[in-house]
């Protein structure tokens, strides 16, 4: 059987059930979304149609751009930390035998589904004084008393970091899975040492790869929302994070969507240059 | 250098284990406190979650959610992927996109689109539209796994059925099908695990009138601590780790992930 | 008309002509070798024939019935595809026994069938194995097997012995030639291979650039190549120019071959000589002098390259028929007219 373009409209017919489900319940909830970051605050309910710009407004506000700066340094941070942990780990993992490459898989995709709440729970145990790292610090007598390391930023990073880590590695792994193994040989061949065929080969070969890579995982991190509340303090809080504390506990629909929608114009202007980058790689 | 690689692999597999082993100690305390290393040993948080109405009621609902929420993300994928393999339409890839998109785009903003309209259309808390929130948002799941099924099919197999007198439904039925199952069933028990481990979604549309998992689990954080938590985390990893490990054993994952194929190490 | 004719028959892919105006009568029960280089639009011929591709114009008429727009599925022909293209997720038996199956034939024909055909293919005993285990030799047999099992009309072939290694492809065509002629089943192979048209067929097309360059017995093709393509691509041969002297005599390479007849007006041309042809004498003995510039001794056969007025010439003889000549050594070259066929250009 060849691809052939459709000739009857019966042919259309399996398009109309997954294309009606993505319209009415992904295209019509953006349209409404983004018509509601235009309408007024309706106290009593959610909101009444409307046509202002005072949500947009609101972001001039010095408090917005503290959270916005803050929430872009922190998903550039996490990015920065994922790719330098994970692109070395994955290209050695790619040259494990195929059990052990499976075996790491299966766990980084458990790790990788597990619930921000689970993953803000579990750190905030092992970050609290009771059940924490630092008991195991006094016990080998490296502290004197065990403390409680949250709320802190390095708490919230580190969350945030082994929360996108495993989503890093996966990304990377098609890439790097599929990386002509002679290039390295050659470089060996040639009296380039492993490390230096890795940082003289593998990374310039797949740049983009990893700047690809690092806008998907800093997007990803932009995304997370609860992290920053479980494990930080409300100065650690990122766009997502108000983002939901004002559509649920402040009320404020229309504001929360005008946050959202911004949030989207960033995210797409970045998918879009992945896909640019992704675009080069495949010309070159 | 391999006494490096082997420390290096020893500090990630630590690193993302580390918080989820003091979960699982954390969850045997005798009594109801939150220390690590365990002060005596006991499953009954376990038991709890079974035993407690309300942690029974948020499983119920979770597992419910995920099931059914999993079936309708397959049912939408599986028509679009096969129509963008068998039909050359160039713009029929706005849905391939519509299908990716929100599973790229951060949840909150999805979360929020699904608030909007729920309220909207006056259906805002019932549970069915939980289950209509995440199937589009994992739908991405099995339209990946199916696409990189179908893409896989060699399609002489298809014109070989054809020679042999199989009209197009027959070389579905005989040939596509049997082919895609894996990677069909794969697409299903991504979306199942990670709906079961959806929080924000399930929140901004049912939040209010239902509680599945994480969500008992986030208000229960709020209020604060109670080993059942530690129990049903470990409960969680362990359902994860077992539907990607049978994924692993009866499938090829590696291919699932972007390997090109099982030979190739 | 019994048989499978192709009339006129153009696939055009944008502005590329894939096939381009072919015309062909396949006789009942003959053993056809479509033969071209890659891209010369041999396999899009047969999947013309096989209703996988759409001519674009044309018609392909089997039995006196015009099957040009019948969809592949009603056709009632077995294909083995380059790829073989044998399900994996079925066993040998269920492979062999799909187009039954579909059919609607019960659980006893099919098995009936199964083991006809593989005992035919001397491969009884594997009906529950599965396809991946199987060697490439045995997948091959099982995907001719499977393409037989209905009895079809047309018996069509798209390159199905590339997969094999060059000792079991040689073994196989004289098996599947001698399969077709028992059961004398109209077949067309794909075949970028001489050696294997020359082998199997009743009948070789040469196809280039999407038209039939010369479409005759093996063995005509071989001796009566109709162009220089045809000489060059089946076989090994020597191209030579020839041209007409003042007196009007036909010469090569400068020497004069008085019995090599020109057509009539033509005052350049091109001829070709096989290599066996080709004689070597003693210097001044020839037509040519020459020099010996390599020998490939391959045991059974020794290729001698000779270098004479500008041009390489291969000659091929037999170690008894020449036992020595040394790269280095003068030799006269003889090209008897009667082994020189002139070609177009």
């Amino acid at each position: 059987m060849r691809r052939e373009p459709p000739r009857s409209p019966a042919d259309y017919a399996p398009l109309a059930f997954p294309a009606l489900m993505l319209i009415v319940f992904f295209v019509v909830p953006f349209s409404i979304m983004i018509a509601v970051s235009f309408f007024k605050r309706d106290p009593a309910g959610f909101y009444k149609p409307d046509f202002v710009f005072d949500n947009y407004a609101r972001f001039l506000s010095a408090f917005f751009g503290e959270v916005l700066g803050f929430s872009l340094m922190l998903a550039v941070t996490v990015a920065a930390c994922c790719i330098v942990v994970a692109f070395p780990f994955t290209y050695l993992l790619t040259k494990r035998p195929r059990r052990v490459q499976t075996v790491w898989l299966v766990g980084l995709l458990s790790v990788l589904s597990l619930s921000e709440v689970i993953i803000g729970f579990a750190w905030s145990t092992l970050f609290s004084r009771t059940a924490g790292i630092t008991n195991l610090f006094v016990a080998v007598g490296l502290m004197s008393e065990p403390v409680a390391l949250l709320p802190t930023f390095g708490a919230v990073l580190t969350g945030m970091v082994y929360q996108a880590l495993p989503y890093t590695i996966l990304v990377l792994y098609p890439a790097l899975v599929r990386l002509d193994p002679t290039m390295t040989e050659a470089a060996r061949t040639l009296g380039a040492s492993p490390m230096r065929a890795f940082f003289n080969v593998v990374v310039p070969a797949l740049r983009n790869t990893i700047v690809a890579t690092l806008i998907m995982v800093f997007v990803f991190a932009l995304g997370s929302y609860l992290l920053p509340q479980i494990l930080g303090r409300p100065r650690h809080w990122t766009l997502s994070v108000l983002i939901t504390d004002q559509a649920i506990y402040q009320s404020n629909m229309p504001f929360a969507a005008a946050m959202a929608v911004f949030l989207v114009l960033i995210s797409l202007s970045l998918v879009g240059l992945t896909l640019l980058v992704g675009r080069r790689e495949n010309a070159a | 250098m391999n006494a490096l690689r082997r420390l290096y692999f020893l500090a990630v597999a630590l690193f993302l284990a580390a918080p989820l082993l003091v979960v699982a100690g954390v969850s045997v305390n005798e009594k109801q406190d939150l220390t690590f290393p365990p002060r005596g040993f006991s499953l009954a948080w376990y038991a709890q979650i079974f035993t407690d109405p309300e942690w029974r009621a948020a499983l119920f609902h979770s597992l419910t959610l995920a099931v059914c929420s999993a079936a309708l993300a397959v049912l939408i994928a599986l028509p679009l992927a096969w129509f963008l393999w068998r039909r050359i339409a160039p713009w029929a890839n706005v849905f391939q996109v519509l299908g990716l998109a929100p599973f790229i785009l951060p949840p909150v903003i999805t979360a929020l689109g699904f608030l909007s309209f729920w309220a909207t259309l006056g259906l805002f808390g019932q549970f069915f539209t939980a289950i209509v929130s995440h199937a589009i948002f994992f739908v991405t799941l099995p339209l990946v796994t199916l696409s990189l099924g179908f893409a896989s099919i060699d399609r002489s197999l298809v014109e070989a059925a054809a020679t042999m007198g199989a009209d197009d439904r027959t070389v579905a039925r005989t040939v596509v099908l049997p082919l895609i199952l894996p990677y069909l069933i794969s697409g299903y028990a991504f979306a199942f695990v990670l709906s079961l481990n959806e929080y924000i979604i399930a929140y901004m549309t049912i939040g209010f009138t239902t509680e599945t998992l994480p969500i008992k689990i986030f208000n229960a954080l709020r209020y604060g601590y109670t080993p059942t938590m530690a129990s049903v985390s470990v409960f969680f990893v362990a359902v994860a780790a077992l539907v990607f490990g049978s994924i692993a054993r009866f499938g090829d994952i590696r291919r699932l992930l972007g390997a090109l194929s099982s030979e190739d190490s | 008309m019994s048989g499978l004719s192709i009339n006129a028959i153009t696939k055009r892919f944008g502005d590329f002509a894939a096939v381009d105006d072919v015309t062909l009568a396949v006789p009942h029960g003959s053993f056809v070798c479509l033969l071209g280089p890659s891209g010369c639009g041999k396999t899009t011929l047969l999947r013309m024939i096989a209703g996988l591709e759409e001519p674009s114009a044309g018609a392909i008429v089997l039995d006196g019935d015009d099957i040009t727009t019948l969809p592949t599925h009603k056709r009632n022909l077995g294909m083995v595809f380059q790829s073989l293209a044998l399900f994996p997720h079925l066993t040998v038996g269920d492979n062999i026994a799909y187009a039954l199956r579909i059919r609607g034939a019960s659980k006893q024909d099919q098995r009936k069938r199964v083991e006809e055909l593989l005992s035919m293919i001397h491969l009884s005993g594997f009906a529950d194995r599965p396809v991946t285990k199987l060697s490439g030799g045995q997948r091959q047999r099982v995907a001719i097997a499977r393409a037989l099992a209905l009895s079809p009309k047309l018996f069509l072939l798209d390159e199905p012995l590339s997969a094999l290694d060059a000792k079991l492809r040689e073994a196989m065509q004289v098996e599947l030639r001698q399969l077709q002629q028992r059961l004398g089943i109209t077949t067309i192979v794909v075949t970028h291979d001489q050696r294997e048209a020359m082998t199997m067929a009743d009948l070789v097309v040469v196809m280039g650039k999407g038209k039939i360059l010369q479409a005759a017995a093996p063995i005509e093709i071989y001796r009566k190549p109709a162009d220089a393509f045809v000489a060059d691509f089946i076989g090994i041969t020597n191209l030579l120019p020839v041209e007409k002297d003042g007196a009007g005599r036909s010469t090569v390479l400068g020497a004069a071959v008085p019995e090599l007849a020109c057509p009539s007006g033509m005052t350049k041309a091109t001829i070709s000589i096989r290599p066996e042809d080709v004689r070597l004498t003693a210097p001044g003995k020839g037509m040519l002098d020459g020099t010996v510039t390599f020998v490939r001794d391959l045991g059974g056969t020794i290729e001698t390259f000779v270098e004479a007025a500008g041009t390489t010439i291969t000659a091929v003889a037999t170690p008894r028929e020449r036992p020595d000549v040394q790269v280095g050594q003068k030799v006269g070259v003889l090209l008897p007219a009667e082994s020189c066929v002139v070609v177009k250009s």
